[in-house]
């Protein structure tokens, strides 16, 4: 379907297929099974420009928005999940600054990140703290002009890899929810370490590590925003990079649609290419039609939070459900259009299906986004 | 360092037909794209500058259409696109192809070092580097699949071989066509893309290169196209292995019944 995209969104589709096809794809099984980190891709991608999309003109970017965003995602999501979320974590994590950030601290490391030299992780999940963000324990306490840090953070994507961190950490705790605020800290800061690297069931390209706060002492001026002011910015965040997380899902299902379609047209079985049975082809016109709705969400999505209105919660929030849901029924799916070929690591299709889990769970599991929506709505009926 | 890059638009072989009628090339639908070994030169020009400074500069001889290769290289870093386009191009032959690519050259002058493709992936030749470094007078290299130190006034790079390398020294300028192995080439980034949009893409034509009726397109071409047509498919082969005297007692083995 045609989507209107202008000349410049169709150059980032254009340009994140080609870092898919001629990086992404050829490495994509060997990066998986080894667990291992695509830093070439991502290099490839900052050569690219596409770490300057969502950067402002002014400090070296394009300029883009989240439809931009979420139009280079889908594209690096047919490639390979894993690569796409290290990419998207990077994203997520430089919001922070975008959103509230001093000109101080854009000035500081936009730059960096426009030209893919730096990547950037959001920390906010600790072991007691997942979809309860609240329930963070990492504190931040001001000694003279430094900032002292403790706390450990769990499962953050690029964690080790990435040069700079947004660390959200408690600031008075007595406050509760309005006593967290948002610091950046640097790899190479002092206390601040490297914990367990997980070894994960998908996105296995993608590292998830351990972030070890101790006495860790950054300058006054690495507050972002105001003291206090904390969550509302991880929640304007995880706002606009959600439909980024959706768009990994739609990319994810096109690309299973893509393996499933060609294969059962050449399998032969009963004398017949399986693509004859009307259960199977069943099968992939459902994943088809699910696909399709689930781009239509996230593009009108992204274009809402687009236009800057007052409440983009609700929107974001289902797009990431409906997508990621779709992901997960269609990878599924085209592991049984492969059959027993589809189990085996031969074919992507088995790492697809994978890869989709995780889209349900982190930016806020699938069932936290419900709860949003649910909310939204006792509000609009009120 | 100014490096020009000579860059042929191709058929994409990736669906190449012959027309069985005419035995030509049936181009009617195949999309053009820049001949893959050129693609690496490209990337290897604007490596080098990157590393030394200097300028790209792409040529490409072909239709008006071809401007589309030379955006395209823009967008990879080059710094200029010159298209070299006449109706008395058409026809060119390697002969001719060299010379009108000789004659560019010498108009734009002051290039440190020229790169081309190994070969273009429709015509398959692989003579007109050779064939432009021979009508410039240059030095060159054929096959490099490494470009190694480089001076104010040489270059050193690594010639690929059946069996290994050569490792060479050039005095600047020089020629150099690279084959796949030389570098990965990036992919087109956004900001170059943009830039190339917008870009103007000198246009030159035979008398802004004073390049002569008879030594241009089909009057300047001697080759003639006898015969185009499918190879037949190749009869079972069959490797030896062995020391040099096993390798000879099986291959007589297997000549025994013919002899
Ligand atoms: C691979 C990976 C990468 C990650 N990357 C990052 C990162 O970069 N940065 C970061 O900060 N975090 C990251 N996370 C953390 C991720 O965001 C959390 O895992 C997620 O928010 C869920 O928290 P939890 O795992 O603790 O689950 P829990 O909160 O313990 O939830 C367990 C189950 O209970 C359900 N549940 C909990 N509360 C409710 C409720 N109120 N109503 C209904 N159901 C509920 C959940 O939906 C879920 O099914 C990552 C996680 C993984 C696995
Ligand atoms: C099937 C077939 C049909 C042909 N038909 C005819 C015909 O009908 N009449 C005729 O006269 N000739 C014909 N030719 C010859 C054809 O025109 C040559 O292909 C052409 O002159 C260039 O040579 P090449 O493609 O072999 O390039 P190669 O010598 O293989 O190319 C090597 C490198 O030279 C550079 N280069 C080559 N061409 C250009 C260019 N135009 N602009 C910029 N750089 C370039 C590139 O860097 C390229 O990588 C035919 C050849 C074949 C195989």
């Amino acid at each position: 379907m045609d989507y209107f995209l202008t000349e410049e969104q169709q150059m980032i589709v254009e340009t994140a297929r080609g870092i898919t096809e001629e990086k992404i794809i050829p490495q994509r099984a060997e990066l998986d099974e080894k667990n291992e980190f695509p830093t070439s891709i991502l290099q490839d991608m900052a050569k690219a420009d596409l770490f300057s999309i969502i950067v402002p003109e002014e400090f070296g970017g394009l300029g883009g928005g989240c439809l931009e965003i979420v139009l280079a995602l889908e594209e690096l999501a047919r490639g390979c999940v894993g690569v796409a979320t290290s990419f998207a974590a990077s994203t997520l994590g430089i919001f922070p600054v975008l959103i509230a950030g001093s000109e101080e601290l854009k000035e500081r490391y936009l730059p960096d990140i426009a030209a893919g030299t730096k990547w950037a992780a959001f920390g906010l999940t600790e072991s007691n703290a997942g979809s309860d963000a609240s329930g963070i324990q990492t504190t931040a306490v001001l000694d003279g002009d430094e900032w002292v840090l403790n706390g450990t953070k769990q499962w953050i994507t690029n964690g080790g890899e990435a040069k700079i961190y947004s660390i959200v950490a408690l600031t008075d705790p007595s406050k509760g929810a309005r006593g967290a605020s948002i610091f950046v800290v640097e790899d190479g800061d002092p206390g601040f370490s490297y914990g367990k690297k997980e070894n994960k069931m998908g996105i296995r390209s993608s590292a998830t590590r351990e972030l070890i706060m101790k006495d860790c002492r950054i300058p006054k001026n690495r507050l972002v925003g105001r003291r206090g002011t904390g969550f509302i910015t991880v929640m304007k965040t995880l706002d606009v990079s959600r439909p980024g997380i959706a768009a990994l899902g739609v990319g994810l299902g096109q690309a299973a649609l893509d393996e499933a379609v060609p294969y059962a047209k050449q399998r032969v079985q009963f004398s017949r290419p399986i693509i004859s049975f009307q259960a199977v082809l069943h099968i992939l016109a459902d994943m088809a039609i699910q696909i399709e709705a689930a781009r239509a969400i996230v593009y009108a999505a992204a274009r809402h939070i687009d236009s800057n209105p007052k409440n983009m919660s609700k929107a974001s929030s289902m797009c990431k459900v409906f997508a990621t849901d779709m992901a997960m029924k269609v990878t599924v799916d085209a592991v049984q259009v492969l059959g027993g070929y589809g189990y085996m690591k031969e074919y992507p299709v088995e790492k697809m299906m994978r890869d989709a889990k995780i889209l349900q769970i982190y930016e806020g599991t699938n069932q936290i986004q419900r709860n949003v929506i649910g909310q939204e709505l006792n509000k609009e009926y009120a | 360092m100014d490096i020009l890059v000579c860059i042929k638009q191709v058929p994409d072989t990736k669906d190449i037909r012959l027309d069985p009628e005419t035995n030509t090339l049936a181009r009617e639908g195949v999309e053009s794209i820049m001949n893959p070994f050129d693609r690496h030169a490209l990337e290897e020009a604007v490596s080098l500058k990157e590393e030394h400074g200097g300028t790209v500069t792409a040529l490409s001889m072909g239709p008006p259409q071809a401007e589309t290769v030379l955006r395209e290289a823009l967008a990879c870093g080059a710094d200029n696109g010159v298209l070299i386009s006449d109706r008395a191009f058409a026809g060119a032959d390697t002969w001719a192809t060299s010379y009108t690519l000789a004659r560019a050259v010498e108009t734009l002058g002051g290039f440190d070092l020229i790169l081309c493709g190994k070969q273009a992936i429709d015509g398959d030749t692989a003579q007109v580097g050779p064939g432009l470094a021979c009508r410039l007078d240059l030095p060159y290299v054929t096959c490099v699949q490494k470009t190694r130190e480089v001076t104010a006034d040489s270059i050193q790079v690594e010639r690929m071989m059946d069996d290994g390398y050569d490792i060479l020294r050039l005095p600047l300028p020089a020629l150099l066509t690279v084959v796949k192995d030389i570098n990965e080439p990036r992919v087109p980034s956004l900001k170059g893309k943009m830039k190339a949009k917008k870009a103007k893409i000198e246009a030159l034509t035979a008398a802004d290169i004073g390049a002569e009726k008879q030594f241009i397109g089909l009057a300047g071409s001697p080759t003639q196209v006898v015969n185009v047509f499918s190879p037949p498919p190749r009869g079972n082969r069959t490797m030896f292995s062995g020391t040099i005297e096993e390798q000879v007692s099986q291959l007589v083995e297997q000549l025994q019944p013919y002899l």
